[in-house]
């Protein structure tokens, strides 16, 4: 944003009078603030994160006579969960990798595999959830069981926003290739892919890991 | 068909025919007014054919000014709701002594206050800041216009959404009679098992994350398009406290997005996160609001903070003294603000080195506040004052802003806050530093840009007297309330018992009335303003003898803002390029990119709005329709990857040649 | 201007001078230097306040464009030694008043026990303090006086110059526990309790209320606090006990549920564990206390068992309806401990017959309440308890 980097109209340099305008300008590239823009987005998302957190922090231990974590989780299943995720995350960066190859068609293998494992990951957490529902642990038993379920599930909303989102930018891949501003998208959605995953990291380490040990 | 209950409910929900308040005489009356405007502006717009030229160039628009300007329109028509609301209520305290019950009861006495606050805070002191950030800021920095134009246009009509709601509120079922911030256990579904929480929960929903949004987009302009050569230090004041207020509104907003979030799922899906059983915690809803509470009392009186440095330089003809000091003053106040949020509740129990650690960072931020009035104060000494209404709302801020300011640190501390609390001082403390500071400030700005938006100046005339209106009707609407609270009444109450309390209700309401004058005249400025427009016209874009660069351009500035981009050397940009000078560039003009207008953003502001109204009805078909209905249209909108044209060089020429030839038929 | 239009009150103000300024002129002890400390914040701040004002006004007034006597600089705009008065200055006065919090609100805060009865007489041994069990109820205030074995409602009573030891909760929504006269405020929670100490100097009748608002009877929320002479206290506790009712946990049941501008009741006899069990929100038989749950929480739960011990709601104390999208309302049973038996649970403990729908509103049933809502998304469709 210095003066230094602005093309300016030369020519006055003479004259004491200073220039006051552009002449010979470029318009901002078009998504020229996109990524800062994004970066502050997936900000205020970490606060809902952060808030959500905290509520579960406050009020995870409130069993309300119910059970407590160590009698619901199965933390077996939560690690295949989390590696899915993971793994997720890192084909999502070879996805990146071969963008950056201007290779369509092993990008959007990379972007499906990406969406199969996040497939995987919401799938697991539904069938745990489904499982503590069935046993009568519902989100209604006790405040620790209302801020597990938030907390946990507004993460997998924000995954499966992240799938349709996934699906919706392979489909445009295959429509228009890897233009500019597919590529642009491209990047905003690993942002959000990888911060999910940081957030998931806090998930297992704060609710499942911790809740065992509590 | 229609005689079966179930299959009533699954359409209708819970919203019936006794849902409609027909009962109510006032409601039937104010409905009958509000549907008989309505008829008629309708029936004006269809008549002159009007509805094309509104969609097209308003209701799609993603010109930053335009938008700023449906804000403004948006606050001001909200400011008579909200005001409606106060009247009423200073109308039931006057008259409900002596074993009177007052004319409202109870069921419509807690909506009122309820709403009031609600219309204030977020659908007119927000519109209104947000609409002049948006109308001022892009053209302080040399913008043609904020980052994410469409963005903008969305985050406007979820605002209005949110406004839509709380307006609904009054016609179908009733609003929320919890207080502005619904604190549970009353706001749970047990003790609030109507729509009215519902809609306070959607309301501010909607118009949240329209709020969230438009902060995000905020701080991109600010910090990605300014203009070459104005570096951070460079930066108009009000461009400043705009960026400290959008930090704060992405920091904070989101809070309220989470709590109302966790309000809704206990009362949607019975969990148990601020009930009294199960292990909820009350408590924590109260922590939680006040998280974005508190910083929200700071988005509202920054940018009216930067509204007075402009106007104090701009009139005083001075340089603002103390820039530096100011800048830092202004993200002091922006960080200390999350650190005070528990001075709302001191009464809580918290104990005396929590209450003490957050009484004394409270008073912290007096400092810089104090600094900034000291710098104002500064900037007035050896100036050459010219009274016009901004500045002489500005006078009025500061001699009625520092009572509140004091007020406040005496309520930040514990022990004091503990016999004031809740009372009518408390009451009189906040309306003094909202009304004092940010709605002075707000119409501060708004006749000190309205000539830059149209081309003409305010009625002097008018302006003054509703000045005078408002500032003494402040002082009789809010003195008495400071004494009431010191004789331990307490707020939101509907009857007396004492009799002795009944004159100062009546001089505040007395008070109520001047302000109504006051906006009465505000309203008859506009309307004389608009018809005496040749007389008031301004050719040269800069009536003020202004300082920064929004000046530079005309008035109204054109779509593209500055035909070329400026160059900034001095913190007062246009009055350094006044002095040095500098002619307006007659030739060479390109064309200019700009991003075209679209529809989207109402057609989604619109679905989440009746996502919001079907979900407080529970009529979930219609719920699920427009929660497909929001992914359709998003995702659709995706698709178009042609969102911006050039306006050809011709036009540009066009446009900047009849600029040249009115400001030479101007010179004249 | 402004010093005008404070002028032209200045008539009204002499004609109130009848007008209860109660927050200044305070009753009791711990009031009064709550006052002093409003007092002393308020002239420490008027110091800056004060010159702000006057400057404003000398500022507008000197520097006005038509006064071309004066001096006129538009480019000075920056002075070092202004700016570091225009920051130390009112940095002085917060030093000042953040040490005056600090210590006023250690000295003030509610859980501590007094020191002293007023200025001069510091308490002694023998002023055991009198205890009073505060609950805010809808919309009227329960006082026990566990001393003494009685309870009154929306009247409270205490000796002069007794310090007195306030237990307050509430027994379902926020409410704040206020005697202007007395000593400031604290809020009233249900299922929490918050302390108050406080003393009386004066003898009176003062006004006592709930300062924060908890629903439509919230303006009728108000008791009579009277200060009495020793003697005149035990003819009072001697007159309440003179009172046939007793006050027992299904009596209890009935007097929680929502009513307005209730008149003053007398209770002769208290359940013992009346008040223990009002802020363990388990006076219903049956339900759970929380003290229990909390020590069964602390303990790690009650594990897969603890699914089951959760009842449908059929007495709907707590107004908790099921929400549209939720199952249907349940509490948490209570097992046989140690903590149940302890209490004297009296025999006609049972919930009471009226079983309309309690509101937290009170008022009449607006016909799209959730209550009759039957149609629950996630769980199928389940009927609903109507009460």
């Amino acid at each position: 944003m210095t003066v230094q980097t602005m093309n300016i109209a030369a020519g006055s340099s003479e004259t004491s009078q200073p220039v006051f305008h552009v002449l010979d300008e470029h318009a901002h590239p078009e998504g020229y603030s996109t990524s800062l823009g994004f970066w502050i987005y997936l900000m205020s998302d970490c606060l809902i994160f952060a808030m959500l957190f905290a509520v579960f922090g406050v009020l995870g231990g409130n069993y309300a006579a119910g059970p407590a974590p160590k009698d619901l989780f199965d933390l077996k299943l939560v690690a295949v969960n989390t590696s899915m995720l993971l793994l997720s995350s890192i084909t999502y960066g070879f996805a990146m990798l071969t963008m950056e190859k201007s290779q369509v068609r092993a990008t959007q293998m990379w972007l499906a595999i990406t969406g199969l494992f996040g497939l995987a990951f919401i799938g697991i957490e539904l069938t745990e959830f489904a499982h503590m529902i069935h046993e009568g642990a519902t989100p209604q038993r006790s405040a620790f069981l209302s801020s597990f379920f938030t907390l946990v599930g507004t993460h997998g909303l924000h995954v499966s926003f992240g799938l349709v989102w996934l699906v919706t930018l392979m489909v445009q891949v295959a429509r228009y290739g890897l233009i500019e501003a597919n590529r642009r998208r491209l990047m905003c959605l690993s942002m959000f892919w990888h911060f999910l995953d940081v957030v998931w990291i806090g998930v297992f380490t704060f609710v499942y890991l911790l809740g065992m040990l509590r | 068909m229609f005689d079966n209950p179930a299959l009533i409910k699954a359409i209708f929900g819970r919203l019936t025919l006794e849902s409609l308040p027909l009962h109510e005489p006032i409601v039937v009356g104010t409905f009958a007014v509000v549907a008989l405007g309505g008829v008629a502006l309708f029936g004006a717009v269809t008549y002159f054919k009007l509805w094309g030229y509104l969609w097209r160039e308003w209701f799609t628009t993603v010109d930053h000014k335009r938008i700023g300007i449906m804000y403004m329109i948006l606050g001001i028509v909200m400011l008579l709701r909200g005001f409606a609301d106060a009247i009423m209520m200073r109308g039931q305290q006057m008259l409900a002594f002596n074993g009177s019950e007052g004319y409202l009861n109870a069921h419509h006495y807690d909506q009122i206050f309820t709403a009031h606050g609600v219309i204030m805070i977020f659908f007119v002191a927000m519109p209104l800041v947000t609409g002049l950030m948006n109308y001022v800021v892009p053209l302080q920095i040399g913008a043609r216009d904020v980052s994410f134009p469409f963005l903008n246009n969305f985050s406007f009509w979820m605002t209005v959404g949110g406004a839509v709601l709380v307006m609904a509120s009054l016609f179908i079922g009733e609003f929320a009679r919890t207080g502005w911030l619904a604190y549970p256990p009353l706001s749970n579904l047990g003790y609030s098992p109507d729509v009215g929480v519902d809609y306070y929960i959607w309301a501010l929903q909607v118009a949240g994350i329209g709020t969230t949004l438009s902060g995000i987009n905020l701080i991109c302009t600010i910090v990605k398009l300014r203009a070459p050569g104005m570096t951070m230090m460079k930066m108009p004041v009000f461009t400043w406290t705009s960026l400290c207020t959008n930090v704060l509104i992405v920091a904070s907003f989101p809070v309220l997005t989470v709590v109302l979030a966790l309000l809704s799922l206990d009362r949607y899906v019975g969990t148990n996160f601020f009930t009294n059983d199960f292990g909820g915690s009350p408590m924590m809803y109260v922590n939680l609001i006040w998280i974005w509470g508190h910083p929200e009392v700071y988005i509202l009186v920054l940018p009216a903070f930067g509204i007075f440095s402009e106007v104090t330089s701009t009139f005083s003809g001075k340089r603002l003294f103390g820039y530096t000091s100011m800048v830092y003053a202004t993200v002091v106040i922006t960080i200390l603000s999350y650190l005070v949020w528990l001075h709302h509740f001191f009464t809580m129990g918290s104990g005396a080195s929590v209450n003490s650690f957050f009484g004394i960072t409270t008073m912290i931020i007096s400092i810089p506040t104090g600094a900034k009035m000291f710098n104002w104060l500064f900037t007035m000494y050896r100036g050459r004052i010219r009274f016009e209404l901004p500045m002489m709302w500005t006078i009025a801020f500061m001699l009625t802003f520092v009572i509140g300011g004091m007020t406040g640190v005496l309520l930040a501390v514990p022990p004091a806050d503990f016999v004031l609390h809740n009372s009518l001082f408390l009451v009189a403390h906040f309306h003094n530093v909202i009304i004092g500071g940010v709605l002075f400030g707000l119409f501060a700005g708004i006749g000190y840009w309205f000539p830059k938006a149209f081309g003409f100046r305010l009625d002097p005339f008018w302006g003054k007297l509703s000045f005078w209106f408002w500032v003494t009707g402040f002082f009789f609407a809010f003195m008495p309330l400071y004494v009431l609270g010191l004789m331990g009444v307490t707020r939101r109450l509907r009857v007396f018992d004492d009799p002795s309390l009944q004159i100062w209700f009546i001089i505040a309401g007395f008070g109520a009335f001047l302000i109504l004058l006051g906006i009465g005249c505000m309203l008859m400025q506009f309307a004389v303003s608009f018809l005496r427009r040749e007389q008031l016209r301004d050719v040269t874009g800069d009536p003020w003898n202004g300082r920064t660069l929004e000046w530079a351009t005309s008035s109204p500035p054109p779509d593209y803002n500055f035909a070329f981009t400026p160059v900034v050397y001095d913190n007062d940009a246009w009055f350094d390029m006044k002095r040095r000078g500098y002619s307006r560039p007659l030739t060479g003009f390109k064309p200019i990119h700009m991003p075209s207008n679209t529809g989207t953003g109402i057609i989604l502001a619109g679905l989440a709005t009746a996502m919001g109204f079907a979900l407080i009805w529970y009529i979930w078909w219609l719920a699920a329709l427009c929660v497909i209905g929001l992914f359709v249209v998003a995702i659709g909108h995706t698709f178009n990857y042609h969102r911006d044209f050039d306006i050809p060089a011709d036009e540009v020429v066009r446009v900047e040649e009849a600029r040249t030839r009115l400001i030479a038929a101007g010179a004249k | 201007m402004r010093a005008l239009k404070l002028l032209a009150l200045l008539p009204f103000a002499a004609a109130l001078g009848g007008c209860d300024f109660v927050v200044l002129a305070p009753a009791g002890d711990v009031a009064a230097q709550q006052r002093d400390l409003v007092v002393i914040s308020t002239v420490l701040m008027l110091l800056i306040v004060l010159p702000v004002m006057a400057l404003t006004v000398l500022f507008a007034w000197r520097y006005r464009q038509t006064n071309t006597q004066a001096a006129y600089d538009p480019e000075w705009d920056h002075s070092t030694g202004l700016e570091l008065v225009i920051w130390s200055a009112p940095l002085l006065i917060i030093v000042c008043l953040g040490a005056l919090t600090w210590m006023g609100t250690h000295l003030l805060d509610p859980y501590r026990t007094l020191g002293r009865i007023d200025s001069n007489r510091p308490v002694v041994a023998q002023d055991a303090p009198l205890n009073v069990e505060v609950v805010a109820l809808d919309w009227k205030w329960l006082f026990i006086y566990p001393d003494y074995g009685v309870a009154t409602v929306n009247e409270l009573a205490a000796p002069v110059d007794r310090p007195i030891h306030f237990r307050i909760t509430a027994s379902s929504v926020m409410n704040s526990f206020y005697i202007p006269a007395l000593a400031g405020q604290i809020y009233a929670m249900p299922g929490m309790e918050t302390k108050l100490h406080a003393v009386a100097n004066k003898p009176g009748s003062f006004k006592g209320f709930s300062a924060n608002y908890s629903g439509a009877g919230f303006s009728g929320m108000h008791f009579t606090f009277k200060s009495l002479a020793s003697t005149e206290f035990d003819g009072w506790i001697a007159n309440v006990r003179a009172s046939a009712a007793k006050l027992t946990r299904a009596d209890y049941l009935k007097l929680e549920r929502p009513s307005s501008n209730e008149p003053v009741r007398k209770y002769a006899a208290v359940d013992n564990d009346l008040y223990k069990a009002i802020l363990n929100m388990c006076v219903e038989a049956g339900k759970m206390c929380m003290s229990e749950m909390m020590a069964i929480d602390a303990k790690g739960g009650l594990g897969h068992q603890g699914l089951n011990n959760t009842l449908p709601l059929t007495y709907d104390k707590y107004a908790r309806r099921g929400a549209p999208l939720g199952p249907e309302p349940t509490y948490v049973a209570g097992i046989c401990s140690v903590d149940e038996l302890k209490g004297r649970t009296s025999p006609d403990l049972a919930a009471p017959l009226d079983m309309t729908p309690l509101r937290g509103i009170g008022l009449t049933r607006p016909p799209f309440s959730p209550a009759n809502s039957s149609t629950s998304l996630l769980l199928g469709q389940r009927q609903k308890s109507d009460s």
